[in-house]
């Protein structure tokens, strides 16, 4: 009973709770002992308050046993990614930084969630500040693959992408700002969107590079996708770079076939480096949408090879401004202070004894040396690395070579996609060049980790909206991605064509072998 | 250009961070390597591009000049390592 449930969508769920067929406690029971039963090898969740998310279900069932009109996840279990903030749950962004932090306030998403009657079942574990692309840098240790286990989900969003690849949540939310949804989705055989910038409030996610980051739904399949992000879109007054558009019916919408579609593939992603077993389940997808009435044609994104020299300037440079916030003075880790003080007389002690009066001078003050030992022992490797990146790419001499030439081919991508979509409607690709690689494997090589979000980081610089979706399994049986992109707020169309594909194939269907 | 290990101390400490020897080594040769590879866009030629900080066009979105509530003092103050109910405390700012 309890295997066959967790088997279900969100929207075979929905409605057999408002149909009274189903609680919330039981559905929600049954995602629980899921998570008891597979977290410890996966390590999808950071936190799970069980007596806590209970009583929220007992709540909602409760109201709807009584009549009230109940939202539209009413009842539905939430995995909330935890660079989110919530009132009732920590928020640690995978950091030591914030290890004991307690959010005074909801974020937008998490109030949005629990306004349409979601249930939160805990916080998903992430690279530290979503700076990663296999959730190895979380402090609180890594997240693995469902299909493998000695392979990485991908990131940074992989405890949101693993937990519904294992059936432990049925809905999952998580944030992209170079493809942190879209990679892990494709790694782990799921569903995961990432909405136009400035579709879905960013209030209360935890910055890491602010004109990039988005939240969006990760899930099983598409219609539970746009069930989900019809939750999570719309104006907020309390971000100012969130639009202010109506929000279309996406769940109404989705399973209307595109007529009449033109499909664009981008000739520059068929290049050496994309892994031909990728390449093959790519292609076969465009394929499925040939049969499907599709007409394909090849367009250019010229400089599209520039994306990922032009996001890790860019991303690294806005984060370095957002972590200066952790100072261990407002909230999070501060260093011991005594011990702190004391290294630093015995410092100064040391250069006065030897005459080095200079150098005894030049000493870090002791609110200096507070903030850097507090970052240098609240921060692991990867958060340092691009702290670093963005310094030195805004400081003095090096603006105009690095910062300033970023934004300016930033403008040039995002013009190629303007001109491409005035010949297609959607474009498709592969979501990344290789299936999922081994733990450990790329950890002391950022640059060849980088390499990786080749294919998501362009919707990020440009801001549209882009998609990933099961499209295949490689010999090995790991999952392979297939992303679909579309031009800004057209997340109907996206959806849409995302479904068309999902009707046709069962990719989307498939079990880990773990389960 | 290649970056040497004196200029990633400078940004260490502009970065208020600090570099165990270890680290200041390996960040030395990792950023170099990432820097070189960010070169190539160098190759565009892009005089005559405005630079865009921002995927969608957007500007001046202003909110009306009315008093909100806020996060009280007490909410503010509940996660500060340190603080003595109305301020933060911090080591001293001008040395001893």
């Amino acid at each position: 009973m309890t295997m066959a449930l967790v088997d279900l969508t969100a929207r075979e769920h929905l409605a057999r709770l408002t149909a009274g067929e189903l609680t919330s406690v039981e559905l929600t029971t049954a995602y629980l002992d899921q998570i008891e039963r597979y977290d410890e090898s996966v390590g999808s969740f950071l936190h799970v308050p069980r007596d806590q998310v209970l009583e929220r279900a007992a709540q909602v069932d409760h109201r709807r046993q009584r009549g009230e009109t109940i939202g539209a996840l009413g009842g539905l279990p939430v995995a909330v990614k935890d660079v989110l903030c919530t009132r009732d749950m920590p928020t640690t962004c995978g950091s030591r930084m914030l290890e004991h932090f307690q959010s005074p306030y909801d974020a937008s998403v998490v109030e949005r969630l629990l306004a349409a009657d979601a249930v939160i079942l805990g916080k998903t574990n992430m690279d530290e500040f979503a700076m990663g692309s296999s959730t190895e840098n979380s402090a609180f240790g890594p997240t693995r693959n469902p299909w493998a286990l000695d392979r990485t989900p991908g990131g940074s969003s992989g405890g949101a992408a693993t937990c519904i690849a294992a059936r432990m949540a049925p809905l999952s939310i998580g944030t992209d700002t170079g493809g942190s949804i879209r990679q892990p989705a494709g790694l782990c055989g799921v569903v995961g969107l990432k909405p136009t910038y400035g579709r879905v409030s960013r209030y209360g996610l935890v910055a890491f590079a602010s004109s990039f980051d988005q939240v969006g739904p990760i899930t099983r399949d598409v219609a539970d996708a746009a069930l989900m992000l019809e939750t999570l879109a719309g104006h907020d007054p309390r971000d100012s770079t969130s639009i202010e558009r109506p929000v279309p019916a996406y769940s109404q919408s989705v399973e209307r076939p595109l007529t009449g579609l033109r499909l664009g593939i981008v000739k520059e992603h068929y290049g050496p480096g994309l892994d031909g077993q990728v390449e093959q389940a790519v292609r076969a997808a465009i394929d499925v949408y040939r049969k499907l009435g599709a007409e394909v044609r090849e367009v250019s994104i010229p400089h599209g090879r520039y994306g990922v020299a032009t996001y890790y300037v860019i991303a690294p440079s806005e984060a370095s401004s957002n972590l200066a916030r952790y100072d261990g003075a407002h909230y999070g880790y501060r260093t011991d202070q005594a011990e702190m003080t004391a290294a630093l007389s015995r410092e100064r002690a040391g250069l006065e004894a030897a005459g080095d009066t200079a150098a005894a001078d030049a000493l870090d003050a002791p609110l200096v040396r507070m903030y850097r030992r507090t970052r240098a022992e609240g921060f692991g490797p990867e958060v340092k690395r691009r702290i670093m990146l963005g310094t030195y790419a805004l400081s003095a001499g090096y603006y105009d070579a690095y910062y300033l030439k970023a934004a300016k081919v930033r403008r040039l991508i995002r013009q190629d996609y303007e001109q491409a979509f005035q010949q297609v409607d959607l474009i498709a690709g592969p979501v990344t060049p290789s299936p999922a690689f081994k733990l450990g494997e790329l950890v002391d090589d950022p640059l060849s980790m980088y390499l990786l979000d080749l294919y998501t980081v362009s919707a990020n610089l440009a801001g549209i909206p882009a998609i990933s979706l099961p499209c295949g399994l490689t010999d090995d049986g790991l999952p392979i991605g297939l992303q679909l992109q579309a031009p800004h707020f057209e997340e109907e169309r996206l959806l849409r064509g995302a479904h068309m594909y999902q009707h046709e194939t069962d990719w989307h269907t498939r079990k880990p072998p773990l389960l | 250009m290649s970056i040497t290990r004196d200029q990633i101390e400078k940004v260490a400490l502009l970065a208020r961070l600090e570099l165990s020897p270890e680290e200041a080594e390996k960040l030395t040769s990792q950023i170099a390597a990432i820097v070189d590879y960010v070169d190539q866009l160098g190759e565009l030629d892009t005089d005559q591009v405005e630079p865009l900080a921002h995927p969608l066009d957007t500007s001046n979105v202003l909110a009306a000049d009315e008093v909100q509530p806020s996060l009280s003092r007490e909410d503010a103050l509940r996660n500060a390592p340190r603080h003595d109910g109305e301020y933060y405390l911090v080591p001293p700012v001008l040395g001893e």
